[in-house]
């Protein structure tokens, strides 16, 4: 792959460019046309790297630019090192046909993994179909790197009803979320029969790869909802330092990572007796819970410093728990402030959402800020776009929020307006394709 | 009238693009060597494909039948292109995986030079060649199957403008009359005709504004007239002084596009071309109501726009169906797929408004048009000259 070409991403110029070098440990698996992947990257994918043998550690640039691999045990795109960038789109299928969908999943296999190395997505995409064809590619990545694109698919619920004979693989784990108080979910950012998440740290790359998948799929999907977010608010590597969301407090610091392949086992990876009938393709697979959070900035913005760092519970500069000095120092809620109460008060955003507080449930976060331009009253509709992978959602993510839910003073500052639950199936291996163990 | 007439219009009579002559056949299986046919002399040519290097046995051959053997002895996934002028396909084989042989058949009827590519890691120009294709062409004969479909084209344009010319009196006569009612009545129908064979009528520059201009769209210098002034009249701001001269003037250019239109030298691109366009018109004007902003009978073009997509294709079936039968299966089920959705839309033999449509009826019939719209854009490379 060519390695000269500067990333947008890259030419805007941003810090953290150095982090993701030097992955060590993420746990894919075997790559494909992978030679190209995450060239010299030590990366624990086994020998199937063909050509690719010297670990060498690369050049913080090039690691934005790379590709990572598309195959592997678990889907790219969960603990993969989080990239900058997002195009999320959910959609519903319109045929009634399983034969049109399973046909899909197949076509999508094949552009994805295109892409996902920087090729076009279909050969010859740009100008290969003559004078009198509409390009199979839209052309507005040619000649871009890959830029870490990852393209991961996901499952509804709505997908399991009777329409494509699936209901008996519905895992027993896939269920729509509960109504949580204070939800303002608008029907027309909820749900959806199938996902797609591209995430690239490129804006450009990533949008294409949705684009295309979206044309693939005229006529058997339509598109319910779709979602950008332009910075990533968590981390997914030790090897990444932790953004910040649009509080302006870095989000995500005790977020699992891939360094931590016990905590992925026991958290995020649907174990193999999870589901012990029709869901039982789901083993090594995920599911993804979205939520989109409007913030209202301009109230926040408005608040004093020592209340915003008592709602979120760390200090603002650091994003240190409140009475420890350093990030990652660990939280100590009975620790007591100058003033005699707890240094993190009961309520602050930490403590309600702390594994501690919460049976020791934790998820992955690998959400995104976002702006959708403006509200129409003068405000910017802004927010975070939440992303979080888990085993099983009902026993992570809803004692998670319904305990934020109920308590959060956060929650005077922001609103969940949209919402959906995702199977994420597990990694393809060489000559597989989406849907096949769906199908089968 | 479309966005597009605001812009230079290709005509529909444009001449044949000159194809090359050329096809491909890509055996899509594992292969373990020719498997006959009429591959050029010598048997297949070998390529030996590397991450750094595409050598071919041969980089000549007689025009026919040319067998590709691609073997990947590298380590990257690759790929072999044979490409003609300006990067155009004439075969690929993809996803040669590391130790894998592939064959690539292409089909050359005409002497020339052709590129060769293999392409290691699936992106960038490749590692290129030129090729060489010698000896007589097999002459192109004509295709009857085009022949035949260019005449139907052009009976259905004519049986068209008759019946635009028929229906467009009886509206013109029903202004002149003052009969309000009977005018509007007669409104959407008197256009359906119109609506099915839009592009033809709009590769007549000037009149196509007269005739269907809306009112933010007509250039300066221009006076709004034709249907949609009348539209206007009838259904906001009552007849006017000038609405009989108005409608005299419609029928006179009417009279005058159909005359032209019967004239028109169709091939089988800018049918399909002309397909592609009518629904194009529907996404963008008739889905979203902004051609029938006064009557609201958007549903009546949207009839007519689809009819005469599908009848233009129609008469392109037995190219198509030849060609590439899958195609025109999927172009059947959508056009019946749209047809049906749209016709749930009729009631006791009219279209309901388009304010009467709900968020989710549009999105339906945008979903389904969609669909529909991708495989007609398919059509004009499957029945370009081969």
């Amino acid at each position: 792959m060519s390695t000269e070409g500067l990333s947008r991403r890259r030419l805007l110029g941003t810090g953290g460019t150095a982090a993701v070098a030097g992955v060590a440990g993420v746990a894919v698996g075997a790559t494909t046309a992978g030679a190209l992947a995450l060239r010299g990257n030590a990366v624990t994918d086994d020998s199937a790297a063909a050509g690719a043998p010297g670990a060498t550690t690369p050049s913080p640039a090039l690691a934005l630019d790379a590709a990572i691999p598309f195959r592997g045990v678990h889907q790219a795109g969960i603990v993969t090192p989080a990239q900058d960038r997002l195009h999320f789109v959910a959609l519903d299928v319109v045929t009634k046909d399983p034969a049109q969908l399973r046909g899909l999943l197949e076509a999508w296999t094949r552009a994805a993994e295109r892409m996902t190395v920087g090729a076009e997505a279909a050969p010859g995409g740009l100008v290969g179909g003559g004078p009198n064809r509409a390009p199979e590619d839209t052309g507005e990545a040619y000649g871009l790197p890959a830029s870490g694109l990852t393209i991961t698919i996901g499952y509804g619920p709505s997908l399991f009803d009777e329409r494509f004979g699936l209901a008996a693989k519905k895992p027993a784990a896939l269920k729509e979320l509960p109504a949580f108080a204070g939800d303002q979910l608008d029907p027309r950012r909820t749900g959806g029969d199938l996902c797609i998440q591209a995430c690239a740290n490129d804006p450009q790359v990533a949008v294409h790869a949705v684009r295309n998948l979206i044309r693939l799929g005229f006529g058997v999907v339509a598109v319910r909802w779709s979602q950008l977010g332009f910075g990533r608010t968590s981390s997914t590597s030790t090897a990444q330092a932790t953004p910040r969301n649009l509080f302006g407090f870095k989000d995500g610091t005790n977020n699992l990572k891939a360094e931590q392949p016990e905590d992925l086992a026991q958290h995020v990876w649907v174990a193999k007796d999870d589901e012990r009938t029709g869901g039982a393709w789901m083993a090594g697979g995920s599911y993804l819970v979205a939520r989109r959070i409007r913030m209202h900035i301009e109230v926040w913005d408005r608040t004093p410093l020592q209340e915003q760092e008592d709602i979120i519970g760390r200090d603002k500069k650091e994003g240190a728990p409140l009475g420890q000095a350093k990030e990652f120092d660990a939280l100590d809620f009975a620790k007591k402030g100058p003033d005699g109460a707890t240094a993190i008060p009961v309520d602050a955003h930490v403590r309600l959402a702390h594994a501690s507080r919460l049976g020791g449930i934790r998820i992955l976060r690998r959400g995104y800020n976002f702006t959708d331009g403006s509200d129409g009253v003068g405000h910017l509709d802004a927010g975070l776009f939440f992303l979080a992978f888990m085993r099983d959602p009902e026993k992570q993510f809803v004692p998670m929020q319904r305990a934020l839910a109920k308590a959060d003073v956060l929650n005077e500052y922001i609103e969940h307006n949209g919402s959906a639950v995702f199977a994420c199936p597990p990694g393809l291996a060489e000559g597989e394709h989406w849907g096949q163990a769906l199908f089968a | 009238m479309s966005r597009r007439a605001l812009r230079t219009v290709t005509p529909l009579a444009l001449t044949l693009i000159a194809g090359l002559g050329l096809g491909a056949c890509t055996d899509k299986a594992d292969s373990n060597g020719a498997t006959g046919g009429a591959t050029a002399a010598g048997g297949p040519i070998i390529v030996n494909a590397t991450d750094t290097a595409c050598e071919l046995s041969a980089t000549t051959a007689k025009a026919g039948t040319i067998t590709f053997e691609v073997t990947n002895r590298g380590t990257k996934v690759n790929e072999f292109y044979v490409y003609a002028e300006g990067d155009r396909i004439v075969g690929e084989v993809e996803n040669i995986t590391p130790g894998l042989k592939r064959e690539l058949k292409v089909e050359v009827t005409q002497p020339g030079s052709l590129t060769t590519a293999c392409k290691p890691g699936m992106v960038g120009d490749g590692i290129r060649g030129t090729f060489t294709v010698t000896g007589s062409a097999t002459a192109g004969s004509a295709d009857q199957k085009v022949a035949t479909a260019i005449a139907d084209y052009k009976a259905f344009v004519a049986t068209q403008t008759d019946e635009l010319l028929t229906g467009t009196a009886a509206f013109v006569a029903a202004v002149k009359a003052g009969d309000v009612a009977r005018a509007k009545e007669l409104y959407p129908t008197a256009r359906l005709p119109w609506e099915t064979i839009e592009p033809v009528a709009e590769s007549f520059g000037d009149l196509d504004p007269r005739i269907d201009g809306r009112e933010d769209v007509v250039e300066d210098g221009m006076t709004f007239t034709g249907y949609h002034r009348l539209e206007k009249d009838l259904w906001v701001s009552g007849l006017q002084k000038d609405s009989n001269a108005v409608a005299e003037q419609l029928l006179a250019d009417v009279r005058e596009i159909a005359a032209k239109s019967k004239t028109v030298e169709p091939t089988a691109l800018t049918i399909a071309g002309g397909a592609k366009a009518l629904l194009d018109e529907v996404a963008t004007g008739k889905v979203t109501g902004e051609e029938e902003r006064y009557s609201h009978t958007d549903l009546w073009d949207f009839r007519g726009n689809l009819q005469g997509s599908q009848s233009a294709l129609e008469t392109l079936r037995p190219v198509v169906a030849e060609r590439d039968p899958a195609l025109q299966k999927a172009l059947d089920a959508r056009f019946a797929a749209l047809n049906k959705l749209l016709e749930s839309h009729r009631v006791a033999g009219t279209f309901v408004s388009y304010e009467k449509l709900s968020d989710a009826d549009i999105k339906a019939l945008t979903v389904s048009l969609d669909a529909l719209s991708e495989q007609v854009a398919k059509v004009p490379g499957v029945v370009e000259a081969k």
